[in-house]
């Protein structure tokens, strides 16, 4: 675990940059992360994935998977992928200041 | 009085479970199981049908003979659970309430569900090894195969025993190298993961395996879609991977009943319960085991198994009115075939990765983890008349334990079964 600054706030992450407490996020740090990884700027239908996964997260305690947010998040797929190139469900994970999912084991 | 415990679902966990609960409670409890058919397979066999290495009809046995006198086997389709008023409303409209239910009917195949894999193809140069008839469509594709590309695609996780497809791959390997034609087919590993398994150590002990038997590996692949006529499998980011032969592990989820019970699964049908209790968060008086719950370890029959002694437990409690004190840890145990009558073993937990070290004792195992061996095969093989003559009748198996124990130094371990 390291520290860095995020938005003017100091939070914990992991090797990889995901948040390590929730409860340290707020919007602006968002917006920064989403820069940090090629996202220039936050849109409603992102923000409206990345709502869903943090509400998620925080009421499950683990993070849906990219089969379950095209089925629940009101979002498909496809737009999934051209909101959150490469991987929609870790990168919006990291934005939504939630964990890495674990994928299953 | 006595209690009407009502099991779904005959395979592994329920069988076990309800012998168990027979034998603790005689007379006093009624044990209803419910089934949509009469049909058991020892899903770990598997694997070896299109290898010619097992029969069918050596891995499928009726599920009514495996049940204990006194348990009460109905064959029926579940139509959904009425979670307020305690009752299964079965299809044919037949009503069956209960004071405790036990879900244990699994997960399903959902290749619908990838645009494109169900088709003309299907069967024929698109294939599962996931189903009795899969398996046995794939041995006469496997036999015919001389050369091109053979590829191995997991859809989606998760998946029941997530390190069979790496084992289908190894035993293909072995195959294609005793027929002589290993040189002219190009084997490649399709998976969503990030690797070839989801924890660090074990994940690079495998990918060493892969690398050396020169099977590829393309990692992070979402797919999307198969393109039948062209035999491309496409990712969600516009990647693709050409196939000659494939055999895809379909996506999972959960039987359909549960998304007709509002508040029993979530999103894919997996029903959610407590990681350790195993009760399922939409009721008290509702347990669920195996493949068919949220919590987060492998789909596989050793965490059946494991999970078994804490539904039991917590059962009896519940049903006297005491807290539960029933605690899963997590623990998981998988033989890893890799041919050449060889094999390695994992064992794991939520909070214990796989490591190096030996099973079942710390220093005498005689099975050595994560590391390739006869005896590991031997073990592997052994286990089938173990799993219908000791685990479905719900006997413990010697030296063997429910719990996990760290296998490593305990200095190397994260702390096992801590509450999060």
């Amino acid at each position: 675990m390291s520290t860095v600054m995020l938005a003017g706030s100091t939070v914990d992450v992991d090797p990889e940059g995901f948040l390590e407490h929730p409860e340290q996020w707020s919007e602006p740090i968002a917006e920064e992360i989403a820069r940090t990884n090629g996202i220039q700027s936050l849109t409603e239908r992102h923000w409206q994935v990345v709502n869903f996964m943090r509400t998620t997260y925080l009421e499950s305690g683990s993070a849906p998977s990219i089969r379950s947010l095209g089925k629940t998040s009101g979002v498909p797929i496809k737009e999934l992928y051209e909101l959150f190139p490469k991987g929609p469900a870790k990168l919006a994970a990291k934005i939504g200041g939630i964990p890495k999912p674990r994928g299953c084991i | 009085m006595s209690q009407r415990i009502v099991i779904l679902g005959g395979g592994t966990g329920g069988t076990l479970v309800a012998n168990r609960l027979q034998r603790q409670y005689g007379d006093q409890a009624s044990i209803t199981v419910i089934d949509r058919d009469d049909v058991h397979v020892y899903q770990p066999g598997l694997l070896f049908v299109p290898f010619g290495l097992a029969e069918p009809q050596e891995i499928v046995r009726p599920r009514h003979a495996q049940f204990r006198s006194g348990v009460d086997f109905r064959i029926g389709e579940v139509d959904r659970v009425d979670i307020a008023h305690d009752t299964v409303h079965l299809a044919d409209g037949v009503e069956v309430p209960y004071d405790v239910l036990v879900i244990a009917t699994g997960a399903v195949l959902q290749p619908e569900e990838t645009d494109g894999l169900i088709g003309p193809e299907w069967g024929r140069s698109m294939h599962t090894f996931y189903s009795l008839q899969g398996a046995s469509d794939l041995r006469g594709a496997m036999a015919g195969f001389e050369a091109g590309r053979l590829v191995v695609n997991v859809i989606d996780m998760p998946i029941k025993c997530p390190v069979a497809p790496l084992e289908f791959c190894f035993l293909a390997d072995w195959q294609l190298r005793q027929r002589g034609v290993r040189d002219d087919v190009e084997l490649t590993f399709v998976t969503p993961l990030d690797g070839a398994f989801t924890t660090p150590v074990a994940s690079s002990r495998l990918a060493g395996l892969l690398r050396e038997k020169n099977i590829n590996v393309e990692s992070e692949f979402a797919t999307g879609r198969v393109d039948a006529s062209a035999r491309r499998l496409h990712s969600w980011d516009e990647r693709e991977v050409p196939f000659d032969l494939l055999v895809a592990i379909p996506a999972h989820g959960g039987p359909s009943y549960i998304a007709r019970s509002p508040g029993l699964g979530d999103a894919l049908g997996f029903v959610a319960a407590d990681r350790h209790t195993l009760q399922a968060r939409a009721a008290q008086n509702i347990f669920v085991i195996g493949d068919a719950s949220d919590v987060p370890t492998s789909k596989a029959g050793s965490v059946t198994h494991f999970e078994g002694d804490t539904v039991v437990e917590n059962i009896r409690q519940f049903l006297a009115g005491d807290e539960l004190t029933g605690f899963y840890d997590g623990h998981a145990n998988c033989f890893v075939e890799t041919g050449f009558h060889r094999a390695l073993l994992i064992d794991f937990a939520y909070e214990a990765e796989p490591l190096p070290g030996r099973f079942p004792e710390r220093h005498l195992g005689p099975l050595p983890l994560l590391a390739e061996s006869r005896l590991n095969h031997l073990a592997k093989l052994a286990f089938q008349p173990l799993y219908w003559h000791v685990l479905l009748p719900g006997h413990d198996i010697p030296g063997v334990s429910s719990q996990f124990h760290p296998a490593a130094e305990p200095r190397a371990q994260q702390t096992s079964g801590a509450p999060r």
